[in-house]
């Protein structure tokens, strides 16, 4: 998805950088980045620090950062949908609607960040300091103590001591029960594939009314 | 031996675990911290934290510093292994809080597939879109 509009804006003074929060590092990450060949910077976070940096939740998500190093737009759905929540289970297909959806609300992002690189400051869908400032999204102390039980937990996994590294992830987890990255990466340590899952599943029927994504605030955006 | 968890690596440190507190050496809490002890109190760049008046012997006791203090007052996460020889100190909420508010992108260093090193500094001057990923 990225190589495409990297492709079409690099000659504008335009970069894609994309983190993989990936604490399997290269063995996890590596096909991935084979197959889509990408000639922007593709890297490696095996300890998160660029989620904790800029508060991010899930993948995937993106910053806005301009020429002069400021935020114009912080932490956000990068263009995708929770479509998948209302997939077909046994056939894996997904509604048309939600289909139509998701392929509106990438076209409009993708639009979006083209019109950035070309308008600048003149941009609509870039925002004010003031109104960038209230999109931060918060940090809450267990959010907070959330990120330092995962690090710790993280260290003691790779360091042999996957049991207590573990305890001490989905401790994390608990504490900040919002961080779908914190839950799925603890998860894929425990056994690749359980971050995805039956018990993926139960969490996110456990929503309800919440988002997995939250809607991304852009005019346009399908409801 | 201690280890001492940061943003940017594991530091071996001798270290003192005792009634819950944990003393380090002066030199050591620079590393692990970012923060020297000056007149003023804790100090990280032009941003000094002042330590309590009269409070001085809970945080300093000759050549060590009390780090589980120094958390609290930070308001940084501090957090232990069960054997108390792992602990993680992060940065403090309040400067994570105030860095991104400032609507300062925060610089970063990680490696891509061949393991060169790439800063968000060094593309300074374009226009950046930072997305995350992950295969789980």
């Amino acid at each position: 998805m990225w190589q495409t509009l990297y492709a079409e804006l690099k000659d504008s003074n335009f970069i894609v950088i994309a983190v993989a929060l990936e604490s399997r590092g290269n063995e996890a990450a590596s096909e991935w980045i084979e197959q889509a060949n990408p000639e922007y910077p593709c890297l490696i976070d095996v300890d998160h620090n660029v989620a904790a940096l800029y508060n991010m939740i899930n993948v995937p998500q993106a910053v806005w950062i301009d020429e002069r190093g400021k935020i114009v737009r912080p932490t956000e759905t990068a263009g995708a949908t929770e479509g998948f929540r209302k997939m077909n289970l046994k056939t894996f297909t997904m509604p048309d609607a939600e289909m139509q959806k998701a392929r509106q609300t990438r076209q409009l992002y993708l639009d979006a960040i083209r019109d950035w690189v070309s308008n600048g400051e003149q941009s609509e869908h870039i925002y004010s300091p003031e109104q960038a400032r209230g999109r931060v999204p918060g940090l809450s102390n267990d959010a907070a103590m959330a990120d330092a039980w995962f690090r710790l937990g993280l260290y003691l996994y790779a360091d042999e001591r996957e049991t207590e590294g573990l305890a001490l992830m989905y401790k994390a987890s608990d504490l900040h029960p919002e961080s779908w990255s914190i839950w799925r990466q603890t998860a894929d340590l425990e056994a690749v594939g359980k971050s995805m899952g039956a018990e993926f599943w139960a969490r996110v029927e456990a929503l309800g009314e919440k988002h997995y994504y939250a809607p991304i605030d852009m005019k346009g955006i399908p409801e | 031996m201690t280890i001492i968890i940061n943003r940017e690596r594991a530091h071996k440190v001798s270290a003192n675990f005792e009634d819950h507190e944990l003393w380090v050496e002066r030199g050591d809490f620079q590393i692990v911290s970012g923060f020297t002890l000056q007149p003023q109190g804790f100090c990280r760049g032009d941003n000094c934290i002042p330590i309590p008046p009269n409070q001085e012997e809970i945080f300093i006791d000759s050549d060590c510093i009390n780090l589980t203090a120094f958390a609290e007052l930070t308001n940084s996460p501090l957090v232990s292994s069960n054997s108390k020889d792992e602990w993680f100190l992060d940065d403090s909420i309040d400067i994570r809080n105030n860095r991104l508010v400032s609507l300062d992108a925060p610089d970063f260093s990680l490696p891509d597939l061949s393991g060169m090193m790439h800063s968000l500094s060094d593309y300074a001057g374009k226009k950046i879109l930072l997305v995350s990923w992950a295969s789980w």
